[in-house]
């Protein structure tokens, strides 16, 4: 009887899963800690980030998970994901069957040609970040910001005050430039 | 007061952050993954608060300056991993003998030999407990949050502070590399513990005195107290010896300043254990499995509760004993092929029926495969 329970319980609601993923050095991990940090030093709640840590520094896949919560955080990955950001086809196929049934999709549409759902928002995020913003490096930024926009779990001051506290100094301008077309493109796709 | 600062800390960052605040001046090693970001940390942090960062040749090399550092003074600490361990036991085997404070932290990765550079394990819980060869009590802990890493790290110094021994920091791979937010402690909100020294005139100076808790006051080397270190069983003035009735008493001197003292050292975390018929025991990053996996079975009915150990060594017997006496059943959680599970099969009683869950695949067990177990057993 305990046992017919215990297979049925979900995920607790306390905890928001959010997994960034795409290919090694289009910035998920950095991604990851800046989302965590965003959310976590501004605000209330706890958030804990973790990565599949290996030699995918280049070209392979990478992951990189916050979970957020008001109570403690105890398993530090995510488990069902309440947001998937996709950067690449191959990160789509692998993660989708673990985003929640009412979870949040985000694609870039520059490298994924299919989703399996009508239920998804599409931003050309690489496409972006080389034709406007100048450099095809800030792609996970726009995503970022994008992500803010569209869920609210952290304000566009304060992801906009850990990303150019994180920026590399001369790179300011080009990563508020990357915030803006975040935000911007992202308010579009809400109404 | 001003609302303390709210920060996202890296694992292996919290350890450096931990030891400093502790008092280490003194870091020697050599870097190796999963450890690395301490040995980056120490070598940013030290030389601006006037300590000591020296990137060494190797293992052995880097636990031998930090016993010499510890001996001239000074809080110490080296941070490796299982293989750059496994070279240091023959150093750490000499502080035990010399009786030398020092801290070694291993974020361990799958093993044996150089194994799994990236991926997680804590199949380092016996080496920590008996790396060196010989007779003698160690001290290891095991956080299993960032917060904890800090707080735990202070506890590390301070135990080997006040035991004059050698402590080891059990952390992993998901431990070193994970971040979360924390608030870090204000400046004398955690008590640190310094190195008790000799009050007496030197020529008065026995070094390894049988004192009433057997810890002996430590001089720093060049104070004018004169004494040898060896690692040659040695009486209490220091010299070598091979008399049975000095023999038995170093070697119980060794092990009762620890042993005698376990209250001081045992730290647990219990929850939920109170109306609990089967109980999770666990350490390190797999308490946080488990702590998930038990608030999930609880809204589901099932009387279940949680054990960690923040102290993995010396063992809590009698705590653990008195904890699970009212289970049925105990399993325990750990990234390995079994080693705990056979120290909670020492301690508990004959009818606690205890089931061993191991993951040995580099990766984190899940809540969900703690749940599955908790299912299989009931």
């Amino acid at each position: 009887m305990a046992n017919e329970r215990i297979n049925k319980i979900e995920v607790p609601e306390d905890r928001f899963e959010m997994r960034l993923s795409g290919s090694g050095g289009q910035g998920m991990i950095l991604g990851a800690v800046i989302m965590a940090e965003a959310i976590g030093s501004t605000g209330e709640k706890n958030t804990v980030q973790t990565q599949s840590y290996g030699p995918e520094a280049r070209g392979g896949a990478s992951k990189a998970d916050v979970v957020v919560s008001s109570n403690e955080i105890f398993y530090p990955k995510a488990m069902k994901f309440d947001l998937l950001l996709a950067m690449t086809q191959e990160a789509l196929d692998a993660y989708y069957p673990d985003l929640k049934e009412n979870g949040i999709l985000i694609v870039d549409d520059t490298l994924v040609t299919k989703v399996p759902t009508d239920k998804h928002y599409g931003l050309p995020f690489t496409q972006l970040a080389r034709e406007e913003a100048g450099h095809v490096m800030v792609a996970n930024v726009i995503a970022l910001a994008a992500i803010a926009e569209l869920t609210g779990i952290v304000s566009r001051e304060a992801l906009t005050e850990t990303v150019l506290g994180r920026a590399p100094r001369g790179t300011e301008e080009k990563n508020k430039k990357a915030l803006e077309i975040g935000f911007r493109e992202a308010a579009k796709l809400k109404k | 007061m001003a609302q303390k600062k709210r920060v996202l800390m890296l694992g292996n960052l919290a350890c450096v952050h931990g030891a400093i605040y502790a008092g280490m001046r003194f870091y020697a090693g050599y870097p190796i993954t999963p450890s690395t970001e301490i040995a980056e940390g120490c070598a940013r942090e030290l030389p601006r608060i006037g300590g000591r960062f020296i990137q060494m040749e190797d293992e052995i090399g880097s636990i031998a300056a930090v016993v010499g550092a510890s001996i001239a003074g000074l809080k110490a600490m080296t941070a490796t991993s299982g293989p750059g361990y496994s070279l240091m036991v023959e150093n750490i085997g000499y502080a035990y003998m010399t009786e030398t404070p020092c801290v070694i932290v291993n974020v361990q990765r799958g093993g044996p030999s150089t194994g799994l550079p990236t991926k997680v394990s804590q199949s380092d819980t016996m080496q920590a407990r008996w790396g060196p060869h010989g007779d003698f009590t160690a001290i290891t802990v095991a956080p299993s949050t960032i917060s904890d890493t800090v707080s735990e790290t202070i506890r590390a110094f301070n135990l080997a502070e006040r035991f004059r021994t050698p402590v080891t920091v059990l952390l992993d791979e998901v431990m070193g590399h994970m971040r979360e937010i924390i608030t870090l402690p204000e400046p004398g909100e955690i008590e640190v513990l310094e190195r008790v020294r000799p009050t007496c005139p030197p020529e008065e100076f026995v070094p390894f005195e049988r004192t009433p808790n057997l810890v002996t006051p430590m001089p720093r080397y060049g104070d004018g107290y004169r004494y040898i270190v060896t690692g040659l069983t040695h009486d209490q003035m220091g010299f070598t010896t091979n008399k049975p009735e000095e023999i038995t008493p170093k070697l119980d001197k060794l092990r009762n300043k620890i042993e005698n003292y376990k209250e001081e050292i045992i730290k647990l975390r219990v929850e939920m254990m109170e109306d609990a018929e089967i109980a999770f025991v666990s350490y390190g990053s797999v308490s946080r499995t488990a702590f998930q996996a038990i608030d999930i079975a609880r809204k589901a009915g099932v009387k279940v509760g949680g054990v960690q150990l923040y102290t993995i060594w010396p063992f809590p017997d009698k705590e653990l004993a008195e904890l699970c006496n009212r289970c049925n059943k105990v399993i325990v959680a750990e990234l390995n092929m079994g080693q705990i599970v056979n120290e909670v099969r020492r301690v508990l009683p004959p009818d606690v029926s205890i089931h061993s869950l191991r993951r040995y695949d580099g990766e984190i067990l899940t809540p969900m495969q703690l749940l599955e177990k908790l299912e299989e057993v009931l």
